[in-house]
């Protein structure tokens, strides 16, 4: 897929005529889940949306009361009580007769770990959510702690030394659910992201979007690297981009160039991977087997369709 | 209004079901449940009865029962949820989620003994851990009560002046499985006595945010909106058990029930069925000559501190818990400690702990012990089971 030039997320005139994050806020230059608010307004347009955020930085970012940094309805919630507000608002819209689609906007924290049940059971019951976790792979919010979502080999503050277990495979886990739509979404390639975003909205059930989202404070890389960390991942093969249908059709929508150098360049361009003098070669496997994997289930889907 | 053979689970249930139905007016009635004994049985009622404009959502925890609940109040729909023990230990931080939101939710909690050791019968221990949660808490003493309150309690929690979720509780299995006949209201009393909600907080497609970051000033402020709303609830109560009784021909009980009480000389405060209890147990003292009496609290939160400083006046006060706080003593016993006018003679007693069968003779023992001290000592732990 041709990569296009980000050229700015300049307010045009299919976006959201409020933004959904607003300037002024508090999250920190760089922030990938910054991003991910400018391509979601795009994406949502005037959609009427309510956003249900448990703790993370996201909630942060709407500033102390009586003020909101959020240009759309926000019910913040405990930390694992995302998926299950979440569900009991698309329950009242449906009951109410309104259109309104409700947007789950949670951290790997929230979704990895602490929020994992609530979010299974919210899945398996295929409840009308768009779930979308922004990954930067720590609890940034709380200093950089290691998350179920953290990769081998990054220093976090409760892995001094390098976080020595694999990151969860949280994509696995929730097409194993048979949801109608799970996805992962690069933020190097809009239109594939906005593409998806917009989709997820208008199916009903369940939807899941997994955003991998630079952190500039945990990852320990320049604020303006971001965009071009995702896109290295991607290129490396190490952030497939993807999407499976009902759990049992696999997509693959960025076929990775495998570029000499760009796995060298993602880890080289991030502090956290230094300490742990981390094994490449390694590294190489495990992306080895997950696209044999993936490219196996693509196989079967292309086939069954046939 | 008909007279059916249920129990206190199927009692409140039905209350539910009536005020879920009497909301379609509004916008809608919502429930997320999760089993545990000895509750069950009244989510089971719940799902097996179809509510106009209501969905009942089957969910993976009690952390995620009120989770839903958070969710269907803040869209403004009318909400409920039952539990039980450890199940309210496990949904303890959504418990004070939904109290500091000032969230009009209503749930039914069966008082049962949080484990371990593991064990199913009563003990009020559970929902008096969730005492400072922001919650109205009643304690109910037969299945009719238990009915009554769960159907009042929507419209007490609802009120503007309230805002406040609100807990009904009972003792497991000697209200939660035990039938007697209770009168179960005709929908359209309910829809007269329950206006539909109308949640000023609720979100909508304004934005804004629900239950965001509060500074410290902002957080005393809303604290102390909160205290005083909970001063406001025992006046509107009175308010409405004067429309529960015209709308249903009973009144429900005041917020402290009184027992010949009127010379006594000692008095046992109780909770929950202990009450009845004690009410034997004092007549069969008053046959000897002595000047017993009893007082039940019914309302445990906001605690009707006035009321029972007037009632304790000039008496010697036994306090039976059904509950212990290691370290401490009786729960009630430490709260009407608070209430009582200075120098009253006050003795904890906690029995039954554990769910041990309370019997009139246990309770005369209790009142022989009261009768002869000169002054109070430290709790007593009786052991009757």
């Amino acid at each position: 897929m041709a990569e296009p030039l980000l050229g700015g997320m300049a307010q045009t005139a299919a976006d959201r005529s409020e933004p959904i994050l607003r300037c002024g806020n508090t999250n920190c230059g760089g922030c990938g889940m910054s991003i991910v608010h400018q391509f979601l307004g795009r994406a949502a347009g005037d959609r009427p949306v309510q956003l249900v955020i448990p703790t993370c930085c996201a909630i942060v970012a709407a500033g102390p009361f009586p003020w909101s940094s959020y240009g759309a309805p926000v019910v913040a919630t405990t930390f694992a009580s995302g998926a299950s507000v979440a569900t009991a608002l698309a329950w009242a819209a449906k009951l109410n007769g309104e259109k309104t689609r409700v947007i789950c906007f949670a951290g790997d924290g929230g979704t990895f770990d602490i929020g994992m049940a609530t979010v299974s059971g919210a899945a398996e019951r295929n409840e009308d959510i768009l779930y979308l976790c922004y990954d930067n792979e720590i609890y940034g919010n709380t200093g950089g702690q290691r998350s179920s979502a953290t990769p081998r080999g990054a220093a976090t503050t409760t892995t001094p030394t390098g976080n020595e277990l694999a990151k969860k495979d949280i994509v696995g886990i929730m097409a194993a659910h048979r949801i109608p739509y799970v996805a992962t979404v690069s933020l190097a390639h809009p239109d594939d992201a906005l593409r998806k975003m917009r989709d997820a909205l208008d199916m009903e059930g369940f939807r899941f979007l997994h955003v991998l989202s630079p952190c500039p404070t945990g990852w320990k890389s320049e604020p303006g690297d971001g965009v071009e960390l995702i896109r290295l991942a991607v290129k490396s093969g190490l952030y497939p981009i993807y999407e499976v249908f009902g759990g049992r059709r696999f997509v693959i929508n960025v076929e990775p160039e495998m570029t000499p150098g760009a796995l060298e360049n993602y880890h080289a361009k991030q502090g956290r991977f230094r300490k742990a003098g981390i094994d490449l070669s390694r590294v190489r496997e495990a992306i080895a087997d997950e696209w044999d994997y993936l490219r196996a289930r693509a196989a079967q889907g292309a086939a069954r369709n046939a | 209004m008909s007279r059916e053979l249920v129990s206190a689970n199927h009692a409140a249930g039905w209350a539910v079901i009536l005020a879920g139905r009497a909301n379609r007016r509004g916008r809608g009635f919502g429930s997320g449940v999760y089993p545990i004994t000895p509750q069950t049985e009244c989510i089971e009622l719940l799902c097996a009865h179809e509510i106009e404009k209501g969905q009942v959502v089957r969910v993976e925890s009690e952390h995620s029962a009120m989770g839903v609940c958070i969710g269907f109040s803040t869209a403004g729909l009318r909400s409920f949820t039952a539990s039980s023990s450890n199940g309210l230990a496990y949904m303890t931080e959504n418990v004070f989620a939904a109290g500091y939101s000032r969230l009009p939710i209503v749930m039914m909690a069966v008082n049962r003994t949080v484990g371990p050791p593991w064990n199913i019968w009563a003990d009020h221990g559970d929902t008096l851990a969730l005492r400072d949660a922001g919650w109205i808490q009643f304690y109910c003493e037969d299945n009719q009560e238990v009915g009554d309150t769960t159907l009042l309690a929507f419209r007490l929690a609802e009120d503007k002046r309230v805002m406040l979720p609100a807990m009904v509780c009972q003792d497991a299995f000697i209200l939660s499985h035990t039938m007697t006949p209770t009168e179960i209201p005709e929908q359209e009393a309910v829809d007269r006595f329950l206006p539909p909600l109308d949640l000023p907080h609720r979100i909508g497609a304004h934005p804004r945010v629900i239950g965001h970051l509060d500074m410290p000033h902002e957080t005393e402020a809303h604290r102390a909106q909160h205290a005083e709303a909970m001063t406001s609830v025992e006046a509107v109560y009175s308010e409405i058990q004067e429309s529960f009784e015209s709308h249903f021909g009973r009144r429900p009980p005041d917020p402290i029930v009184p027992y010949r009480m009127e010379d006594a000389e000692i008095v046992l405060v109780t909770m929950g069925t202990t009450a009845a209890t004690a009410r034997r147990a004092v007549d069969a003292a008053r046959e000897k000559g002595i000047r017993a009496g009893a007082l039940r609290v019914r309302l445990f939160r906001p605690f009707p501190a006035a009321a029972i400083e007037r009632a304790l006046r000039g008496r010697r006060v036994g306090v039976v818990d059904r509950d212990c706080s290691p370290g401490s003593g009786g729960i009630l016993w430490s709260e009407v400690c608070s209430a009582a006018p200075s120098a009253t003679l006050i003795q904890n007693y906690m029995i039954g702990v554990g769910g041990g069968d309370i019997r009139p003779h246990h309770i005369t023992r209790i009142l022989d012990d009261l009768g002869a001290r000169e002054r109070a000592g430290t709790p007593v732990f009786m052991e009757i089971g």
